[in-house]
Formats: structure tokens, C-alpha cells, sequence
């Protein structure tokens, strides 16, 4: 233990912490901007490069900052300082001189982490006002629009970007006053090997990354003449709540599916129904691979963003992914076919709106291959955060909403549809059904709960009919690089692979709403994305009323003919040079 | 010097790169010598590197962008040196780079289309009792004033042509 006192308490800490973390010890709050520490993760970015952590050393001329710098024995630490406030006041300034004023209408606004420390350390006038990098907004893509004159260079996205991840877009370019975090040779995002995660966007602490909003978009398809479908991603129930204050991990499935309705939605509808859909094209699909002696291990392709990181990174396992659609586009072109016949109306006078927890989603839309006879399966994507900005727009008082029932044919789930929005859950749903599809057996434990948590890669073996079939997860798309990396080279072999993009899966998407760093919260939406599944009497996707109905009335067989029209796709390998 | 040795296969950068190094603290070591070879660094050859070094691109073009040494665009067969040190400055170095800018068309960072000159801000260059000076290549110029650069320029073109 070191000994030193901190603002004149006499205080000890384990060697090797940090005078940050020391001083909440001690219940002491020093302001920080750039810092991030994400425990459950194991990241953290100290980049200590806004200093706005500055404290004082008694006896020393240097103020230093304290999430970068180690307690010292004997250190006489103030950081209530008239020197300590002066100078953190004084960074705070700095930062402001080469920042944008126009807050009112900036998309963080409220939410942003630079101007919440303005407010509190009520700044009212700027002693410094110098001169202003200008650069061109980035609003080339679906997903992400970077706007580098609200960048204040804390490098959290660069971290998430390059070491969590390891998708390396996100770099320093050029130095000193003129230094932006860039992509090679200052391309948009649209022309590098972004896989449009948002990672970077949902630890930003300004306004410098954001999601493109749709919510114009949906607006306007609403007040149009056309039939406006939505769906809502099973991780969305379990985090939207938090936009209206209440408790992370909230289930609000029924105010979200009124709030809809009140909003002006014709059907509502969930991609739960479409998850169980998938897992029984998914498991049908393994159990032909398995039999028929295809390519294993085969890989889910729920995740759009971990799709384009194949696409990009893995060029050499392209074909073994599940060529199945991920849920919501499954849906979209449900939507379009066989609930346009129930509803009777024709496909190009239905407007498909998803409701996710994700950026990637956005771009995913996009792709021209994902939809029929010219008809984009899903038209619009919006983020959990967009759709809480509507809510808020629309004048309903979430919190005191009744709840409603999602509508009929496209609304029912079972459990096993609800754990897709968690890391483990599609693996863990796959083998619900295939279980069942290939030893014609029931399955007595639906739970696999080695597939759960956090773990950065999970693994499983589970005896299908006297075969042991090797079972592993990853989220994160770095530790889907390891995994891939040993499946690539031989050193690790498997049946059944999932991959989820964010870590911990679509509830950490980079669509929803803003942790500041507080990884409690993505736990708590977990427990409740499996408090879900454990109440549903229906546990298995292949045992969905409305999936059978589904099959029985319109589709045929299972990974039939029409089904692999409508909800397969195929995917290209190495869309860039670089 | 060579600048279209950019379309050839990088048979020579793989060489460098062999002989360099494959770890990525190798990469601004096989950075220089890239431009010792082109005379700058191609973006090509910045996407071949990071191939070879398997790290992202962005990585490479970010160490490239941060120091000034390294150029994206081939330098001129004559690199004009404008010193900007204090003492020159104050002589009117900034009236005799304007001079240049405009004589040659193009701004101070740039080369000319033809590849002849390019210009560069330089800091003090040791010979300040003769402000302002430039130089050509090794050639020093001194008490340098804005009408001089037309002849300056001249002799270069003659010499290029004869």
C-alpha cells in the first residue's frame, strides 16, 4: 500500500493506482473528459491529452493529471487548490476557444460531456478566444457522420476503433494545432474498412461523432399515404427506458409498442418474430451442413457490422457464413411478401421502418442486394436513441404509458427470438432448435448458460446425438479476430460460431442510449434480455405459433425454395483495397 | 529520383521491407528509404506497406502526415528553400516567398506540374548577417529581393532546357 494524503486526509491505495482513481476512493470527484474506463471491457483510454484532470502537488511547480499519473509515497495531493481550480478552469476554456458554440442545435446537445463540464464549472465568458480549426463534415455515409471541428482529441474513438475492435479506420492525421482523428488518406467513412459498429460514436464525449438521423424520414412516411410498418430490435425494450429516466434495464416492450402506435404507425411489429424466423433457417441450414458434410463451422450473420468485417478482413472464409439475412431484413421482406398478401396491399405501398440498437443497421439497408423486384426490404432504419427523440417529439409521457400488444402475424416471439439482442443468445437459440432438428428429441434444458456474460470469447460442447458439436462465441469484433484467426489457421476447430460486432452485444450497440463509461448498465439490460426469455412459456423459435403459420400458409418447408428467396442473401468478399 | 517507378510491382519496396524489417517499429525506418527511392511516398506504396506490416493503412498515412519530411507528392528536380527565421523575416523573407508563389504558380509545400521546382519553408539556415536568403537544391542565395526572383527562376529553366 502507498501512504499519502489527498487534500489533506491521510489516504493509502494498492501501488499502481492512479490519482483519479484514488481520489473517488476518497470520494473526491475530479472532472475528467478524455478519460474512459470500461471495467466489464477491460479498456481504458488515458490519453491524458485534454488535461482537464489537472491537480496540484504540494512543494511541486508542475500541476499534473491525475488520470495518467500514479500515487507516489509520500504525495501531498490538493485538488481543491485555488491553483487546481484556476488551471482546470483554464483548461476547460482552452478546449472551448477551438470548439463550436452552436450547442442549441448541435445532435449532442444535452447529452455532451464538454458542455455538461462548462455548465459546472460555470463558464460564462471565454478569456482566450483563438483560432478555430475548420473542417469538412463527413456526412458521406448511412451511419456516421464525423464533424472534426467538434473533435477535442481524447482518442476514446480511437481506441475503440483500434484496439477494441481492431478495425484500425480511426488514426491521427497531421500534427500539432492541426492534428484531426482521420481515416487514411482523409477518405469518408463510406471508403474504408469501417464496419459502421458506432463504437466510436457511443464513447465520443461531443458532438464530433454521431448516428445519421432518420427521424425526418420516418416523419415523413408517416404523414405519406403509404402503409408505415415498424419493428423493434429485441435489445431496444430492455435500454429506452433510459432516455426517460428510468431504471437501466427496464422492460418497456408494451409503452414502446403504444408509443409507436400513438406516433402514427399503421402496424407494429417485432423482430423478435423475425429472430425465430432466422434460427429455424439458421439450425435448418447447420443441421444440412452437418449432415451433408458442407463447410463448418458455420458463422451467424445477424451482425451487419461483423458481416462487413469478413467481408474486408476474412476473405478466405467468405462462404462460411449462414447465408441467412439478419432479423430485420428477414422481416422487411416478410413485410413485403407474405403480411403485403394478408394486408393486401402491394409491396411498393408498404414502407418498412426497424427500430434498432444499432448504426451498422443503417448502412445495412442500403445494401442494393437485400430486397425484391426493386423493393428495399427495409426502408428506413432508426437508433434506440432516435426513436426516444420521436417519443419525446410526439408529446407522450413514456413513463406513464399503458402498454399494447405487438399485431398479429409478425408479433409473436419466443425466448429464444428475445436473447438476440444479447451476446451467446443466437448461438444459444441455434441450439434450441437444432437440437431438436437433429435428433427429432426433445431438448430438456433449453439453457446454455456457458454461452452467456461477458467473456471475451465463450466456448461450449454440447452431444447432439451422440456427435460433440464445439460451440464458440465472441463479441467484440477484436476477439472475433482471434477466434477467426484460429479457426483460419487450423489451431481451433468448430460446429457453431457466433459474433456479435459490440461488446456484449447488440444491448451495447452503438444505437443506444449513451452509458458515459458506466458498464453497470449493459448488465443490467442483459438480466433483463434473460429475465425475458425465462418468463416466455414459448422457448424454442421453431415452436412459434405465427413462425409455423408463417411456413404452413405462404413459405413451405423449412430453408426451402421460396424461403431461400426471400430470406437468404450472399455476401463479397473484399469490397476495398485497403 | 523516378517518379514512374510508382506503377511498377513494388518488387524494390518489398526488397526494403525484407531488409528492414517486418515488426511495425521498422515502419518509419522503411518510410524514409521508401522516399530515398520514389523521391516521396505514393500512396500505393503506403497501402503496399501496411499490407506487409499488417497494420491498417490509416496507421502508415498517419506517421506519413505527421512528419513534415515525409511528402505525398513528388518534390521538384529543383527544391527552392525559403528561409523564415527571424531575421530574414524581418528583412521581408514573406514578400520574397510571395514573389516565388505567384512567379511559379503554385503555393510553398507544392510542386509545379512540370516537376521543376517546388517550394519549401525553411527555418534559419546559418546566415542571417545576409537576410533574406533562399536556397536552390545546395545553391545559397543572399540579400535576396522579390524583383531578383525572376532571374533567379530564369537561370533554373535555361539550364533545364540546355
Amino acid at each position: 500500500m502507498i501512504d499519502f494524503t489527498i487534500n489533506g486526509i491521510e489516504a493509502s491505495v494498492e501501488e499502481g493506482t492512479t490519482i483519479l482513481d484514488a481520489a473517488k476512493k476518497y470520494n473526491i470527484h475530479i472532472p475528467t473528459l478524455c478519460h474512459l474506463k470500461l471495467h466489464d471491457l477491460n479498456v481504458e483510454n488515458a490519453s491524458a491529452s485534454c488535461r482537464v484532470c489537472m491537480v496540484e502537488e504540494e512543494g511541486k511547480n508542475k500541476m499534473i493529471a491525475a488520470c495518467s499519473t500514479r500515487v507516489k509515497k509520500g504525495m501531498r495531493i490538493r485538488t481543491d487548490s485555488i491553483r487546481a481550480i484556476r488551471t482546470r478552469r483554464m483548461m476547460i476554456e482552452l478546449l472551448l476557444s477551438d470548439h463550436p458554440k452552436d450547442c442549441l442545435i448541435c445532435p449532442k446537445n444535452g447529452k455532451c460531456e464538454l458542455q455538461n463540464l462548462a455548465a459546472d464549472a460555470g463558464i460564462r465568458s471565454l478569456r482566450c478566444e483563438g483560432e478555430r480549426r475548420v473542417c469538412t463534415i463527413d456526412d458521406d455515409s448511412f451511419s456516421i457522420i464525423r464533424d472534426m471541428n467538434k473533435c477535442i482529441l481524447c482518442k476514446r474513438c480511437e481506441t475503440m476503433c483500434n484496439e477494441v475492435q481492431t478495425v484500425g479506420v480511426l488514426t491521427d492525421v497531421g500534427r500539432g494545432f492541426h492534428t484531426v482523428v482521420g481515416t487514411v488518406f482523409d477518405r469518408p467513412m463510406h471508403s474504408t474498412t469501417c464496419t459502421f459498429c458506432g463504437q466510436c460514436i457511443a464513447v465520443c464525449p461531443t458532438g464530433a461523432l454521431t448516428e445519421v438521423d432518420n427521424t425526418a424520414d420516418v416523419w415523413d412516411a408517416i404523414s405519406s399515404d403509404k402503409t408505415v410498418i415498424v419493428q423493434t430490435a429485441p435489445a431496444v425494450r430492455v435500454a429506452l427506458g433510459e432516455e426517460f429516466g428510468m431504471e437501466p434495464g427496464t422492460v418497456v416492450t408494451g409503452k414502446m409498442v403504444t408509443a409507436l402506435k400513438n406516433m402514427g404507425f399503421d402496424y407494429v411489429y417485432d423482430t423478435n418474430f423475425a429472430a425465430d424466423v432466422t434460427i429455424v433457417e439458421e439450425a435448418s441450414e447447420f443441421a444440412d451442413r452437418f449432415k451433408n458434410g458442407g463447410r463448418l463451422p458455420i458463422l451467424t450473420s445477424c451482425c451487419p457490422s461483423w458481416i462487413k468485417f469478413v467481408e474486408h478482413n476474412f476473405k478466405e472464409l467468405i462462404d462460411i457464413p449462414s447465408s441467412c439475412k439478419s432479423p430485420h431484413e428477414m422481416f422487411g421482406s416478410l413485410a413485403k411478401s407474405y403480411l403485403a398478401e394478408k394486408l393486401g396491399k402491394k409491396p411498393e405501398d408498404i414502407v418498412v421502418v426497424s427500430v434498432m440498437p444499432c448504426v451498422a443497421k443503417k448502412y445495412e439497408a442500403q445494401r442494393p442486394e437485400l430486397g425484391n423486384s426493386g423493393n428495399s426490404d427495409v426502408d428506413i432504419v432508426i437508433s434506440t436513441r432516435e426513436l426516444a427523440r420521436m417519443i419525446v417529439d410526439s408529446t407522450q409521457d413514456f413513463v406513464n404509458l399503458p402498454d399494447s400488444s405487438f399485431d398479429r402475424f409478425m408479433g409473436q416471439s419466443t425466448g429464444a427470438g428475445t436473447i438476440f439482442g444479447s451476446t451467446g443468445g443466437v448461438a444459444e437459440a441455434t441450439l434450441r432448435t437444432a437440437y431438436e432438428f437433429l435428433t427429432g428429441e426433445e431438448l430438456k434444458e433449453v439453457n446454455f448458460t456457458a454461452l452467456r456474460g461477458f467473456e471475451k470469447i465463450k466456448e461450449t460442447t454440447v452431444n447432439i446425438g451422440g456427435t460433440q458439436i464445439n460451440v464458440a462465441v465472441a463479441s467484440g469484433l477484436g476477439n472475433a479476430r482471434k477466434l477467426l484467426n484460429d479457426v483460419r489457421d487450423g489451431i481451433k476447430q468448430y460446429h457453431i460460431i457466433e459474433i456479435m460486432a459490440c461488446p456484449g452485444g447488440c444491448i451495447d450497440g452503438g444505437g443506444q442510449p449513451y452509458m458515459h463509461g458506466n458498464t453497470e448498465i449493459l448488465t443490467k439490460r442483459m438480466n433483463s434480455i434473460y429475465n425475458i426469455d425465462n418468463k416466455k412459456h414459448i422457448r424454442q423459435s421453431h415452436k412459434n405459433p405465427e413462425v409455423l403459420q408463417l411456413y404452413n400458409e405462404y413459405l413451405g418447408e423449412f430453408y426451402g425454395e421460396k424461403a431461400h428467396k426471400l430470406l437468404h442473401t450472399h455476401f463479397y468478399a473484399d469490397r476495398s483495397e485497403i | 529520383m523516378c517518379n514512374n517507378k510508382v506503377k511498377d510491382d513494388f518488387t524494390e519496396l518489398k526488397h526494403i521491407i525484407d531488409e528492414t524489417g517486418h515488426e511495425e517499429s521498422a515502419l518509419i525506418s522503411i518510410l524514409h528509404k521508401t522516399q530515398e527511392y520514389y523521391g516521396y511516398i505514393p500512396r500505393q506504396a503506403q497501402g503496399f506497406i501496411a499490407h506487409e506490416l499488417k497494420i491498417p493503412a490509416s496507421k502508415v498515412y498517419g506517421v506519413v502526415s505527421f512528419y513534415s519530411y515525409f511528402v505525398e507528392k513528388p518534390k521538384g528536380k529543383y527544391q527552392i528553400s525559403v528561409c523564415l527565421g527571424t531575421a530574414c523575416y524581418v528583412k521581408g523573407a514573406a514578400d520574397v516567398l510571395k514573389r516565388l508563389e505567384s512567379e511559379l504558380g503554385i503555393k510553398f509545400g507544392e510542386t509545379t506540374p512540370d516537376l521543376k521546382f517546388s517550394i519549401a519553408q525553411t527555418r534559419c539556415l546559418g546566415d542571417c548577417s545576409n537576410a533574406p536568403v533562399l536556397m536552390i537544391n545546395d545553391k545559397l542565395y543572399s540579400k535576396v529581393s522579390p524583383d531578383e526572383i525572376p532571374l533567379i527562376l530564369e537561370s533554373y529553366k535555361e539550364e533545364v532546357s540546355s
